[in-house]
């Protein structure tokens, strides 16, 4: 299956960075003054990405940056490909025996679907939250040190490793007393933000967050919300949330995908309708659809 | 206040009533129940004054004897007959299962369930092990009399005191016999992994193998282990391939020591094989000799089902709570 | 907007040794994978060759002692009126007739008992009496069949066939049928109680929200929806008792592999996994190699037949699963 998308792939990529691949990205994106300044600054680039499951297409044309040090959004109604997207990103997708990507996504300028590239090695520098707390059923101690071991650090570091990792999750002060005990025991927000701090042990420059919140009560999701400004300073963020206030408080930028009928399948397909900066999607944008959801009129 | 005037009348009300309180008994409902209660107590007290009846009849022998019945090999008078070759063979017979069945059964599950993708030959390895859960194990002695005791006939050749139907045919034979079971329900405990817990070790850059072996297979441990305990409970009591594949009834030679591995290449016994040629024994003084190896064979049996059911069921509680 | 030009991949090629040890992994999994695979070769083709050797040597008997045949070698030697391999006596409707008479008996043991049993547990039983029978029941399923064929030659067959039906020791094919039926009880129940588990409850809601007494939702709605199931279990437990060996080789009462044609379950007789036992026990003395050879074309028989009923089984199965 990998080998197919890789070809596939190659082969899109081959058309997309000819001189004339301007005119395949979305108008959207085109037409906004941030595209110039995002190229710059881009630690991922989604060129117009598809993402298949069998022969159905469940998204499709994606085209946008995730920013050094940002916060970037998407947003839409549940079903439009959203965590379908953020999972072609660190090639979880991968684990989805019939899941297929089209289109170039790339890291530092590197291809992630690239014939040498080694999954593993992007998910350790492409770090993941997940929409349910999923700490492994271990001690928090080891729920920290899990990624740096496999990756190979040495085993003196761990210590401050954990301690870091846990401090910049913001979670420190509440579990350094037990870092022994399972981290079944904590909180579903203490446990968030455990998986935060995982996730950030391994030392990623991106972290994936697909709605992180979805689960948690709101003092627990304002935490995280918080935690997050302070993240990207060292981080680049990109989250998937349906909570459209979420993304209006925490992004920097923000993409509004939906879905629309496929002709050629009759099902359902994603699609990114705007990408821009978040003030500018809940203020003034510039697609039709996007006002209509960002104003409540559907979804 | 408005609901002071009854809102039925006196005839009605009586009539209603009596129609409400009639579902107290039921005959036909009752009958129904108590001959499913009749049908399950019956299940249950046959099997359990099966085994307790054993036990009555076996215990002479463990009171007066007990010494020379675990020592002695086969004899031709009851009073002298031992277990030890064939406590010595299921023994064996054991270690076959465990070293061989429990890995590579083990093996095959987590292809089946993390690596395989949904293909012919995949498709083709479940249909094929479903069907081999299913093949009478008789049967799987035509494999060990055809092709174990084939090869090893060769292997050890007329030097040793057999012609291939050694305690290592047998072993491999109720090895293979074992093996669906295995594969089945180690696949079926990998399967009830929550792909939440995949998800977060891939998350941070952890290899199939990786993720498999620090996370998947601890969590899977307990629905593997009842499987692997079950199956080594079934290879234990079967006899129908042994005969097969030639185990020894009646009077066995040479006494090789109960560890050691010469016997190996040696002609062999194994418990059900005794009982079997116990209980075709015409005089009743064989009755309770045969009862009394039935109680050992049901004791090591037994332990390991129990064990099995035991674990999973607290596993169950405890992931569901 | 151009796109930058992919770089080669570099700092995202991984650790070597770590995707060498995978690919190590991958390949021992795979193996063990495909020894089932080898198994079932090696079940299937044992029987094929030898069993074709069986019949090849029927048509062609060469240096057989033909003093022994009654009637010469040759394919009518397939049908006569008994088992006797020493005498070159095939008749394989004896022991196909004799199997169908132990597994009618044992199913008219084992399918109301077993089917009775799980009703009450899946329908009845308050919890905390399902949590104490259920795993009595699984334990008691490990009984060794050796065990029941004691049972049956010592208890049953006396005391039940003996008595009731008059006979001198008892050792008939009842005898043996009602062992194997004791044995699959516990097989039977099993399966059938998890395919009336899986019954939404939803479907007894809607019936007892009708007025619906137990008895009718258990017998009108529960036991139809889940008739794929049960089915299965039938055909599972149908196959197991064609199967079992030691119990039928102990009480059944046919001696030196030698069985007369009958359909009376009262009296002795054999079947085909109880011809394969005392065939391979060389309790009947040195025999030829052509009667030896029988055990293998029976082994296919019941191989065939076992198969056919456990695909046809699957079937039902998988069924239910789609339901539901």
């Amino acid at each position: 299956m990998a080998i197919e998308a890789q070809r596939m792939q190659a082969e899109e990529s081959s058309k997309s960075t000819s001189p004339a691949s301007g005119d395949a990205v979305s108008p959207s994106v085109e037409g906004s003054a941030v595209a110039v300044k995002s190229e710059s600054e881009a630690v991922v680039r989604l060129d117009d990405v598809s993402v298949y499951y069998g022969s159905f297409r469940a998204v499709r044309d994606v085209t946008m940056p995730i920013n050094k040090n940002e916060i970037t959004a998407m947003i839409g109604p549940s079903g439009c490909g959203k965590s379908t997207v953020l999972r072609s990103i660190n090639r979880m997708n991968d684990l989805i025996p019939t899941a297929r990507v089209e289109g170039l996504v790339s890291y530092m300028g590197i291809d992630l679907y690239g014939e040498d590239v080694d999954p593993v090695e992007v998910r350790r520098r492409i770090g993941m939250v997940f929409q349910k707390p999923n700490p492994f059923p271990k001690s928090i101690r080891d729920n920290i040190t899990y990624g740096p071991r496999i990756a190979g650090i040495a085993k003196n570091e761990w210590d401050d490793l954990v301690e870091q990792s846990l401090r910049s999750a913001a979670i420190w002060d509440e579990v350094k007393d037990r870092l022994d005990d399972s981290a079944l025991g904590l909180s579903g927000g203490q446990q968030q933000r455990l998986c935060i701090a995982r996730a950030v042990a391994t030392k990623p420059d991106v972290l994936l967050m697909d709605e992180p919140c979805s689960a948690l009560d709101p003092i627990a999701t304002g935490r995280i919300e918080d935690l997050m400004q302070e993240l990207k300073n060292d981080y680049s963020i990109m989250i998937v949330t349906h909570n459209m206030q979420q993304a209006a408080r925490v992004s920097d930028r923000c993409g509004f995908f939906t879905t629309e009928l496929d002709s050629q399948s009759d099902r359902r397909t994603g699609q990114l309708v705007e990408f821009d900066e978040t003030e500018k999607i809940f203020s003034n944008p510039s697609d039709e659809r996007t006002e209509n959801y960002v104003t409540g009129r559907f979804g | 206040m408005a609901i002071a005037q009854p809102l039925l009348d006196k005839k009605t009300s009586e009539r209603v009533k009596s129609q409400l309180e009639t579902g107290g008994f039921n005959l036909a409902e009752g009958a129904f129940k108590w001959a499913l209660i009749g049908t399950l107590v019956f299940a249950l007290l046959v099997l359990t004054v099966l085994v307790y009846d054993v036990v009555v009849d076996g215990f002479p022998v463990f009171s007066d004897r007990l010494d020379t019945f675990m020592a002695n090999p086969s004899r031709t008078r009851a009073d002298e007959t031992g277990i030890f070759q064939g406590l010595r063979g299921t023994f064996w017979i054991g270690v076959f299962v465990i070293l061989l069945t429990f890995p590579i059964g083990i093996a095959a599950a987590i292809y089946l369930e993390e690596y395989a993708t949904d293909n012919w030959l995949t498709r083709t390895i479940n249909i094929n092990i479903r069907n081999l859960a299913g093949v009478p194990s008789v049967v799987y002695g035509i494999l060990g009399l055809t092709i174990f005791v084939g090869i090893l006939k060769g292997v050890y050749g007329d030097v040793a005191l057999s012609r291939g139907n050694t305690t290592t045919a047998g072993g491999l034979t109720l090895a293979a016999l074992a093996l669906p079971v295995v594969i089945i329900t180690s696949a079926e405990a990998i399967r009830a992994v929550p792909s939440s817990l995949r998800e977060a070790a891939y998350g941070v850059g952890a290899t199939k193998w990786e993720v498999i072996k620090s996370h998947i297979l601890p969590y899977a441990a307990p629905g593997i282990l009842t499987g692997t305990l079950l199956s080594l409970a079934r290879a234990l009591g079967e006899a129908a391939p042994l005969i097969l594949v030639g185990a020894v009834q009646g009077k066995l030679g040479p006494r090789t020591g109960f560890f050691e591995l010469q016997q190996l290449g040696e002609k062999f016994t194994a418990m059900p094989i005794v009982i079997t040629d116990m209980a075709k024994q015409p005089g009743s003084e064989w009755q309770p000799v045969t009862a009394a190896a039935i109680v050992v064979l049901l004791l090591v049996v037994l332990t390991f089902n129990a064990a099995a059911v035991i674990l999973r069921n607290r596993f169950e509680r405890k992931r569901q709570g | 907007m151009a796109v930058a030009t992919p770089q080669p991949a570099g700092l995202l090629s991984g650790n070597s040794r770590r995707r060498a040890r995978e690919r190590v992994v991958h390949i021992i999994v795979a193996a063990a994978a495909l020894t089932s695979i080898l198994v079932s070769i090696g079940i299937v083709g044992s029987l094929l060759y030898r069993a074709v050797e069986f019949v090849a040597g029927l048509a062609d008997p060469g240096a057989v002692d033909l003093a022994e045949a009654r009637n010469g070698i040759g394919f009518s030697n397939l049908w006569s009126d008994k088992w006797a391999p020493r005498f070159f006596d095939f008749d394989v409707k004896t022991l196909l007739v004799g199997s169908l008479v132990v597994t009618v008996v044992a199913m008219a043991v084992a399918a109301p008992i077993g089917l009775g049993s799980a009703i009450y547990l899946s329908e009845y039983a308050s919890d905390r009496v399902r949590k104490v029978v259920k795993p009595i029941l699984e334990i008691l399923a490990g009984i060794p069949s050796v065990v029941l064929g004691f049972f049956a030659l010592r208890w049953i067959a006396p005391n039940v066939v003996g008595n009731v039906f008059d006979g001198a020791d008892g050792q008939s094919l009842l005898a043996a049928g009602l062992g194997v039926g004791l044995l699959t009880i516990p097989l039977m129940a099993s399966i059938s109680e998890d395919a009336m588990r899986s019954v939404p409850r939803a479907l007894r809601m809607a019936s007892a929200g009708l007025g619906a007494r137990k008895r009718t939702t258990t017998v009108s709605v529960v036991l139809p929806a889940a008739v794929s199931g049960l089915v299965a279990a039938g055909i599972v437990a149908t196959s197991r008792a064609i199967g079992e060996t030691m119990v039928v080789f102990l009480a059944a009462g046919a001696s030196g592999n030698t069985a007369l044609f009958t359909v009376n379950p009262l009296e002795r007789g054999s079947t085909m996994t109880a011809a394969m036992a005392s065939q391979a026990s060389g309790t009947d003395g040195t025999i030829s190699e052509l009667g030896f050879g029988s055990l293998f074309f029976v082994g296919f028989v019941l191989f065939v037949i076992t198969l056919t009923l456990n695909l046809i089984a699957d079937r039902f199965v998988r069924r239910v699963r789609e339901v539901y």
